[in-house]
């Protein structure tokens, strides 16, 4: 074990420092002098001047990189040009929690829908609940989210008035139950199919048959002997989902105007924010590196052949 | 003697996408109380589906017909809970591939005492300690240790081992070895095979040895069954078969087995042509386009079987053994 992680956590050091190394050269090729965006259409080259100054825009590359590294080490991810004077870090800290609570109930729907609905498909292959999951399931996937998200809103939240339209205030569940359903909708399609081809996979191994001719019962065969062998690869892929949500999930905060980390990029882009949409990218690639490197260490403590 | 297992005219069909295929056609077999029975064929004979079919481990794909007795009862007939207390306590199974039929995710000790303490009632540490003792019995060393290894750190042959120590775990009165040794290395085949036999002796249990090597199944087994595409095209005690084959196909089994003496390089007559797949005609013999014995009456007759020994019987309507009484 202590070699796996001794092989795994330098590698994703050095993919986060790519990362960044990738987003500080991203903000000098994009178009658009900061300082001057900063300044306004109608300020003076010496103030444009004097901003770059401020901001070390005149200084080399190098110089530049290591005052970013050395920022990013003191989680000083720079101060937004477009909300004024409010440091990226702390707003993308302020946006954090939405988002975290929209991705867990996002990977939890789709566990909760996505894997029962396999299970059950496969135990009687080519059956009615078979062929309606199968059905369902091929909607979920090419339903665009925002296109559901849409929907659900009229319906549940115009129509009905069961949830509350737009926005985040208390009780904030009310408000999360369905972007993180939209949110999930598509996954659970998919980790049912999936779920459904590892089951018929497990169900025909050598190993279950083993477990019957041990006499084992139907029950057990199905949750000692095929589940954690069903489980165990689908636990890495909604590890990282969870990660790719924590970054934020554009469309769904958007549509359902929550403030979250996704909401936050979208409109950073709108105003051309360059610190700011760095922060964000690094920020949502720090989570998958490290939802990623967590995946892999529960998928090897749950798979022994993995450890080595 | 009492008879441990009879199936009767078993037959099993397979349909898929509307298709029917028929993999078992009228096998009929009985194994006595601590016999061992052989069943050898080539590959696609319908070996493996008899097996499961006995074991009731078919999909449902599978339509089973004729009947399975087990020390009298109706197999055929035993519900999910009767199968449950049945298998691994009165009957037990090893099978072909030891690498993939351990569970990956669960401990060898898991694995041995999940059957120990369902089918003996065995309490967890008394389970354990049992687990331990019937792995130190397969020849494991450090048995008590290794109960806490995962599969994929045991060789080839040590899972063999555990597999059989698993099946032996509560002593059944039948074991089904689906080609035990296929899987493994040569050189280890013939101590997994070494050990079968030492348990099976001592604990008098009766064995039905599945395989496609006439060589294994004549070293192991009292008895013969020689199948064909479905059916049992010759059967009889071992020694009866290897001395005086009656059916060409049994003397084609015979004539591949590789000799240890003799010129080297050794070529073996390997059997020309290959098994029909799916479906043979009802009325002709099925090993009819690769025999040399083959009249035109074999393609318009299915061959019955019928005595061609004192105590061997076979379906060929010119058995070798009574050809040769006529040339004498
Ligand atoms: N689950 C299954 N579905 C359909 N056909 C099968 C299945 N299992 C076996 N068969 C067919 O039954 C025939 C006999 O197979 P088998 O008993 O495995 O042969 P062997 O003698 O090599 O063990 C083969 O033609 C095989 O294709
Ligand atoms: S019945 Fe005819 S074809 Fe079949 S094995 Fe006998 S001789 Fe050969
Ligand atoms: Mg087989």
């Amino acid at each position: 074990m202590s070699r796996f992680l001794l092989r795994r956590v330098p590698q994703a050091i050095i993919v986060l420092f790519g990362v960044v190394t990738l987003a500080f050269l991203l903000t000098h090729v994009v178009p658009g002098d900061p300082a001057r965006l900063i300044a306004g259409p109608n300020a003076s080259a010496a103030t444009v001047a004097s901003i770059h100054h401020e901001l070390g825009l005149d200084r080399s590359l190098a110089y530049q990189y290591g005052k970013f590294l050395l920022g990013l080490l003191h989680f000083d991810l720079g101060t937004s040009f477009a909300l004024q004077n409010t440091p990226v870090s702390t707003a993308i800290l302020r946006a954090l929690p939405v988002s975290a609570a929209l991705a867990v109930l996002g990977v939890l729907w789709e566990a909760v829908l996505g894997i029962p609905v396999g299970i059950i498909a496969a135990y009687r292959p080519g059956k009615l609940a078979d062929r309606a999951t199968t059905l369902a399931s091929l909607v979920g996937l090419s339903a665009p989210p925002f296109w559901v998200g849409l929907l659900l809103l009229y319906l549940l939240a115009f129509k009905f008035n069961l949830f509350p339209l737009s926005g985040y205030e208390a009780p904030f569940i009310n408000y999360l139950i369905l972007p993180s359903f939209t949110l999930g909708l598509g996954g659970a399609a998919w980790y049912a199919r999936l779920t459904r081809t590892n089951m018929l996979e497990a169900l025909r191994s050598p190993y279950v048959q083993m477990a019957r001719a041990k006499g084992m019962p139907e029950r057990v065969v199905l949750l000692r002997h095929c589940l954690r062998n069903v489980l165990s690869p689908l636990l890495t892929m909604l590890g990282m989902d969870l990660g790719y949500f924590l970054g934020g999930v554009v469309v769904i905060e958007s549509v359902f105007g929550l403030p979250g980390v996704g909401k936050l990029t979208f409109d950073a882009i709108g105003t051309l924010d360059v610190p700011m949409i760095t922060g964000a990218v690094l920020f949502a690639a720090f989570f998958i590196v490290v939802m990623n490197l967590l995946v892999d260490l529960a998928y090897a403590l749950v798979d022994p052949r993995v450890r080595r | 003697m009492t008879a441990i297992l009879e199936v009767d005219d078993l037959t099993v069909d397979f349909t898929r996408a509307g298709t029917r295929t028929a993999a078992v056609r009228g096998v009929s077999l009985r194994v006595e109380a601590g016999e061992r029975v052989g069943i050898v064929g080539e590959s696609g004979s319908g070996k493996s589906v008899t097996a499961q079919a006995v074991m009731r481990l078919l999909p449902t794909t599978a339509t089973v017909g004729g009947s399975v007795r087990f020390a009298g009862q109706d197999v055929l007939a035993y519900d999910a809970a009767k199968l449950a207390a049945w298998r691994g306590a009165d009957i037990a199974m090893v099978f072909q591939d030891p690498m993939s039929s351990l569970n990956p995710l669960l401990r060898v000790g898991t694995q041995l005492t999940e059957g120990l303490r369902r089918h003996r009632g065995l309490s967890k540490s008394d389970a354990r300690a049992e687990a331990a003792r019937l792995l130190k019995l397969v020849g494991i060393a450090d048995a008590d240790r290794r109960l806490d290894d995962y599969p994929h750190a045991f060789s080839g042959g040590m899972r063999q081992r555990v597999c059989i120590a698993i099946a032996a775990a509560c002593t059944p009165k039948l074991i089904i070895a689906d080609e035990p040794t296929t899987a493994l290395d040569v050189t280890v085949q013939a101590q997994v095979l070494d050990l079968l036999d030492e348990l099976t002796e001592r604990y008098a249990t009766a064995t039905v040895l599945v395989s496609h090597d006439l060589g294994v199944i004549s070293s192991f087994c009292d008895r013969i069954l020689v199948m064909y595409a479905g059916r049992v095209v010759e059967a009889g005690p071992t020694d009866d078969i290897v001395a005086d084959p009656a059916h060409p196909y049994t003397r084609a089994l015979l004539d591949s087995i590789p000799r240890l003496e003799g010129e080297l390089p050794r070529r073996l007559p390997a059997i020309p042509g290959s098994p029909p797949f799916g479906d043979v005609p009802a009325d002709s013999c099925a090993f009819a386009d690769r025999c040399a014995y083959a009249q035109p009456v074999c393609r318009t007759v299915a061959p019955p079987t019928v005595p061609v020994g004192p105590r061997t019987q076979a379906a060929c309507h010119f058995p070798l053994t009574l050809a040769e009484e006529v040339t004498r």
